[in-house]
């Protein structure tokens, strides 16, 4: 019989979602005895992430409810187990997408985790004792260190929260495909909660950056708030014909179903389009301007510790935070009709910490 | 007036071309310029029938202009060379692919990969340097710039070797490219005809574990037996293909027909790549997860570059490896295209010119 989420000796609050409309509210559930790998964390902040709402309404079938989303998480350490030595007390941490992993394969072996077989999401997987797991619009969570991250000073909890997905979601692509090489052009497909970051980090590395979108209100504050360099409107065909050919990168944040042929086309030879967008239908890839311009098509999911990490590290470094709205516990389901819209500039951050109230 | 084919050139030559779209060929007089200064001559003694050529005849992608001289896979001795030409010579045993001309000052001929250039020119059915009609190899001499003929090294059979101009550097560039060449790798092969074929025997070369997959069980036992090829996956099987899940680096896809990407992507490690050297005519569907929750990709290539194209000759000098052909006489290429049409052909048919191409 499956055990009510009350099963844990730890008591928790947070707001759930029960049936697939999706709709949130207060729920009391438990969480696990502090383990010796575990580090037990205060949640003071949680982001928004688009991925909670396509969970809470069931839209990829995958989900179990109830559901407490959010794995955006901020906070301070309250416990630590008896084999933690990288952290203290009262430390600043965040919790990203993945809360476990084998530990043991190739991947894990290689701080891939987040390409383990076995990797536990933060909410709405299987723990290894075979209980649910429940995210981050809640009070507290246990984690084994592994999974967790240090949040470097200089960076506020509220905005770097974000981070913690949107941030090592376009960070380990950029990375691994090389997207990296100051003076080359990259294309933003998207500017939203990734796609914002995205232009971020593109900045950071040296990249000539535009930003396609099909929003030609979002053209001012691209160019003179994030620091993009163009910005194109996708369904605008003459400036798409302009663009032709001269992008050496394009990182495709867009989960609605959207044609890749005229991405592919602003490829120039060679070229990389980087889907991290999830939409839930597949998409029409034409082949011809693949195999013409030996041009790729390729994925990727979040990134591993290490990684994520080495992305906080960076941002610290370069001052790069998430442009966010912050907003109470109780304003989520507002949040979540207005993040449908795509009205957001660009992440919700709840407040859990000074409004998540018994 | 414009000239003729017979009189816009001062050398005689004679062939088969398509003179409409029902792709039917028959003998055609034309003629070849005289060999200048980069250029080298070579009598034709084989030539391969790519699946491009049956296109082209057809004009199956509404490119092709009458009359068509096709053969881009040419094989033979050179007759003639230019003051300029400095590493072949007469006697020599060469060969002629895909291209016959690019810019060669952008990026990509800068790089050596002429094939990605956009003035490339295509060895037959394309507009020349001097405005004329390029024409193929299903013809008695041909004559190119020594940049674009390659030497065939002598343990090659002519015959044998020819396909490799075509088939041969549209497999072996994207191996090499996309790093699929690691001994212990594993790497599908979609697809047995002309180019699956040769990507099994690169692929074994390279000291790579195969895997063919192929909607046809009749194809087994040679793919394993006669070509060398570790295991067979009938396609259309889905107990053996969820079998074969998340076993491979890479997978070559020469399969031009429509068909689902899903079970490909599926087979692919983690990280693993699909390349595409077929190329179906309309979009296929991609499932955007299985990418994303492997990491994986979805490439393409088309043929290779000169300097690749000679180092993929001289591997499969090394490594013994030519095509599996049937040679066939010039007055059969009409059936061949038909057979080829229906993939009744084990694995390229091949058009013993110099034996049977006979100007009236």
């Amino acid at each position: 019989m499956a055990k009510s989420p009350e099963e844990h000796p730890q008591k928790a609050f947070g707001w759930a979602a029960r049936d697939p409309s999706g709709t949130l509210s207060p729920f009391h559930f438990s969480r696990r005895e502090n383990g010796d790998e575990d580090v037990t964390v205060k949640i003071l902040y949680c982001g928004v992430c688009h991925s909670d709402l396509h969970s809470v309404k069931n839209e990829w079938g995958i989900t179990r409810y109830p559901i407490v989303p959010g794995h955006e998480i901020v906070g301070i350490v309250i416990q630590l187990g008896n084999n933690v030595k990288k952290f203290k007390m009262g430390d600043r941490v965040g919790v990203g997408v993945l809360v476990g992993s084998c530990k043991t394969c190739e991947t894990c072996q290689q701080d891939l985790e987040n390409y383990c077989p076995s990797m536990i999401f933060t909410y709405n997987s299987t723990s290894q004792d075979g209980t649910r797991t429940y995210g981050g619009y809640s009070d507290i969570v246990v984690v084994d260190q592994r999974y967790v991250l240090r949040i470097p000073d200089n960076l506020p909890s509220d905005a770097a929260a974000p981070l913690l997905c949107a941030g090592i979601t376009v960070y380990s692509p950029m990375k691994y495909y090389g997207m990296t090489e100051p003076g080359k052009h990259l294309g933003v497909a998207g500017l939203g909660g990734l796609g914002h970051v995205a232009v971020k980090f593109g900045k950071a590395f040296g990249l000539k950056v535009t930003v396609i979108s099909t929003s030609p209100n979002k053209e001012d504050e691209a160019i003179n708030k994030l620091g993009a360099d163009s910005f194109l409107v996708s369904t605008n065909p003459e400036k798409v014909q302009a663009a032709l050919g001269t992008m050496d990168y394009i990182i495709d944040t867009v989960s609605a179903i959207h044609s890749l042929a005229p991405l592919l086309a602003m490829l120039k030879l060679n070229g990389k389009l980087i889907t991290v967008g999830l939409p839930d239908k597949p998409l029409e890839l034409p082949i011809f301007p693949l195999v013409m311009g030996r041009k790729l098509i390729g994925g990727s999911d979040i990134g591993g510790i290490k990684e994520t990490q080495e992305m906080l590290d960076f941002c610290a470094k370069h001052n790069i935070t998430a442009d966010i709205e912050l907003i109470q516990m109780d304003y989520i389901n507002t949040a979540m009709k207005r993040l449908s819209k795509s009205d957001v500039k660009y992440r919700f951050v709840i407040d859990v910490a000074n409004s998540l109230s018994q | 007036m414009a000239k003729s084919a017979e009189q816009e050139h001062p050398t005689k030559a004679f062939g088969w071309a398509a003179t409409d779209s029902s792709g039917v060929l028959s003998p055609f007089k034309f003629s070849r310029r005289e060999t200048g200064e980069k250029d080298v001559r070579f009598k034709v003694l084989y030539c391969g029938i790519c699946h491009s050529d049956l296109h082209m005849a057809k004009n199956d992608w509404g490119t092709s202009t009458y009359p068509i001289v096709p053969g881009h896979e040419i094989v033979g001795i050179v007759t003639e060379v230019g003051s300029k030409v400095e590493k072949l010579k007469v006697g020599d045993r060469v060969g002629v692919g895909c291209m016959v001309g690019a810019c060669h000052s952008c990026d990509s001929c800068d790089n050596d990969l002429e094939n990605y250039c956009p003035k490339m020119i295509l060895t037959y059915g394309a507009p020349y340097y001097d405005g004329t009609t390029t024409y193929g190899g299903y013809s008695d001499v041909m004559v190119a710039e020594e940049r674009y003929v390659v030497r065939i090294p002598d343990n090659l059979p002519l015959d044998a070797g020819a396909p490799l101009l075509c088939a041969g550097i549209t497999v072996y560039s994207p191996l090499q490219h996309f790093g699929l060449t690691k001994p212990g790798m594993h790497v599908g092969v979609v697809g047995l005809g002309g180019l699956g074929h040769v990507a099994v025997k690169f692929a074994k070369g390279f000291g790579v574990k195969v895997t063919v997959i192929s909607t046809s069980p009749s194809k087994k036992k040679e793919a394993i037996e006669h070509l060398g090829a570790d295991y067979f996956l009938v396609s259309r099987d889905p107990d053996q293909m969820q079998a074969a899940m998340g076993t491979m680096d890479g997978i070559i896809d020469t399969v031009s027909a429509v068909h689902p990407l899903v079970p490909l992507i599926g087979l692919l490690k983690s990280q693993g790549k699909l390349v595409m050297v077929g190329a179906p005519n309309r979009p296929l569907e991609l499932p955007v997860f299985p990418l994303i929750m492997g990491r994986k990709v979805v490439a393409g290539s088309c043929i290779g570059g000169m300097k690749e194209t000679q180092e993929m000759i001289d591997f499969a000098g090394k490594h013994n490896i030519t095509a599996d052909v049937e040679v066939i006489p010039v007055d059969y290429v009409n059936t061949a295209m038909e057979r080829l049409e229906k993939a009744d052909v084990r694995y390229r048919f091949v058009i013993d010119i110099g034996n049977t191409l006979k100007s009236a």
